[in-house]
């Protein structure tokens, strides 16, 4: 049996009056890729964000039930937020590199956490950027805004941002939703190398792309948990008529 | 057809016409400085007037016209006015738009926009009766029209669009910065700081050159809180008299035609050409604000 690094027990989630999340158990594999699948307004993006907590911002949002990253409550009151996003990390749906120079981005993380070492901080630089695959494009404009990279470059480097604080877990949401097929290929690549050291969770819309890099597959369909089970099973083998439906592209 | 053809095109004309009229305006106001300023420099040299500390067009003996003191008083009580309302207003504005809760922002923002619309004989008013005696007995001081009082009023008067405007620059952040901010373990205040206002660096500049515009300008005022004194002050606690509050003083008793009469047209020329060199450089800032954001 696997090793458990996030379990999701009994999740409920209302924005306001309205319930997106409904009863949601889910283990997330360690060292895995583990892809959310489903119709748009699933609840997919919304469970990956409850994940590290991005529904604090949000004065609306109302959680029960109980996630635990190995023996961390996530959503119990006392919990640290802002270590609990140092242990899981996040790339987003559309490439949001901050307004600074590449280095600035990367080394940003490290210097809210306390580290101004500018030896060990371009040491960080260069590791975190290599680890994303981005370091041969980039060494000699480590400088230049990161607003100039193509949309691709940018992506990466977003990853790069969330490796260089040393997450044990990355959530991406629809990671290459934005990016071009060859972007994407790269991107999925760079997946795969990643989960040999860190446990990932991607929501996507494409299923080519879960299948060709998931380990384990997770069907929702209006806030609830359909099937969950091995990429391939889910794929072609599916126990539920929705699952089946939704995977064979008959709706979604 | 014809008809609402014609219509149009007249509509047409009419707005052009009334876009234009601004324009007019302005270049008209520029000349009426320019040509009548001409006059002063008939018998006041460019050296005296600029460099001389000394105004006192109307001395029984020789009068001096030297806008040195009076400039210098401008700039201090500006310069003043924006070393308070700058982080006041940066901070005020930040509150709203990051910590404040839709409620207290909802009490907040129509009573800072309700502050603009305070009358600045009022302002000055507050400065006589509320400002000045405090400064007196603050700093111990014989009386407290002073700089610092004028500085003081001018900051609360800048204020509102200075919150306003900074305000609008933080909102038009991305959200998907501070997200990305506080996904990487950052707090609400690290983000701000490193973040959010980083990212509207241009937007804040605008702001802080409009209120300086607004400071620059206010008349009532520095007339009724500074003293009027026009000697050179050498701080914030010597009685000063502004540029503006000058020509609003004596433009109204000043003999027509007199070389006093045409300096003043002169010392207003400086004031709109100082106001106009800000507001150039706020549209600039802008524009290259509007261009990035795209």
């Amino acid at each position: 049996m696997e090793k458990i690094k996030i379990d999701i027990q009994e999740l409920d989630l209302f924005f306001d009056k309205k319930q997106v999340l409904k009863n949601v158990s889910l283990h997330i594999p360690a060292g895995k890729i583990t892809a959310i699948i489903g119709p748009s307004g699933c609840g997919k993006s919304t469970l990956l964000r409850s994940l590290n907590r991005m529904h604090d911002l949000n004065p609306q949002a109302r959680l029960s039930g109980k996630i635990m990253l190995d023996e961390l409550n996530i959503l119990h009151g006392n919990t640290n937020v802002v270590h609990l996003r140092r242990r899981i990390g996040m790339v987003f749906q559309k490439p949001n590199p901050f307004p600074k120079s590449i280095a600035e981005n990367v080394s940003y993380g490290l210097k809210i956490n306390g580290l101004h070492d500018k030896k060990k901080l371009a040491e960080a630089v260069e590791n975190s950027l290599r680890a994303a695959a981005l370091w041969d494009e980039v060494k000699d404009d480590l400088d230049k805004s990161a607003l100039d990279l193509s949309g691709g470059q940018q992506q990466r480097l977003c990853i790069a941002r969330a490796v260089a604080v040393e997450p044990e877990v990355i959530l991406m949401d629809e990671p290459c939703s934005a990016l071009d097929p060859i972007s994407t290929a790269k991107v999925e690549e760079l997946m795969l190398e990643l989960k040999k050291k860190y446990t990932l969770v991607i929501v996507t819309h494409n299923m080519q792309q879960a299948q060709r890099v998931s380990d384990f597959t997770a069907f929702m369909y209006l806030g609830e948990l359909i099937e969950v089970g091995e990429t391939r099973q889910i794929f072609q083998k599916p126990q539920h008529d929705l699952t089946k439906n939704y995977v064979e592209g008959h709706f979604g | 057809m014809n008809q609402r053809l014609f219509w149009d095109k007249f509509f047409e004309k009419v707005f052009k016409g009334t876009a234009w009229v601004a324009v007019l305006t302005l270049v008209g106001i520029f000349l009426m400085l320019l040509i009548n300023s001409a006059r002063a420099f008939e018998t006041i040299s460019f050296a005296e007037f600029f460099s001389g500390t000394a105004w006192n067009p109307a001395a029984y003996g020789e009068a001096t016209y030297g806008i040195g003191a009076m400039l210098f008083s401008t700039l201090l009580v500006t310069i003043g006015a924006m070393l308070i309302a700058v982080p006041l207003g940066i901070g005020a504005a930040a509150f709203l738009s990051e910590v404040a809760s839709p409620r207290t922002r909802n009490i907040l923002k129509p009573a800072i926009e309700m502050l603009a619309a305070v009358p600045s004989v009022v302002i000055g008013f507050l400065g006589i009766v509320l400002v000045a005696p405090a400064l007196a007995k603050i700093f111990d001081l014989p009386h407290g029209l002073n700089a610092l009082n004028g500085s003081i009023l001018l900051a609360i008067m800048a204020l509102p669009t200075l919150i306003s405007v900074t305000e609008d620059a933080i909102h038009a952040v991305p959200q998907h910065y501070k997200e990305a901010s506080y996904a990487l373990g950052a707090n609400r205040w690290e983000t701000l700081l490193r973040v959010t206002l980083p990212s509207c660096t241009s937007g804040i500049l605008v702001a802080i050159m409009l209120g300086l515009g607004r400071a620059l300008g206010e008349t009532m005022t520095v007339l009724m809180a500074t003293g009027n004194a026009t000697a050179m002050p050498n701080g914030f606690f010597d009685s000063v008299r502004t540029i503006t509050a000058t020509v609003a003083i004596e433009m109204g008793e000043v003999p027509f035609g007199t070389p006093h009469y045409f300096s003043l047209f002169a010392c207003a020329l400086v004031l709109f050409l100082i106001t106009l060199l800000v507001n150039i450089a706020a549209e600039r800032v802008a524009a290259g604000y509007r261009r990035k954001g795209q």
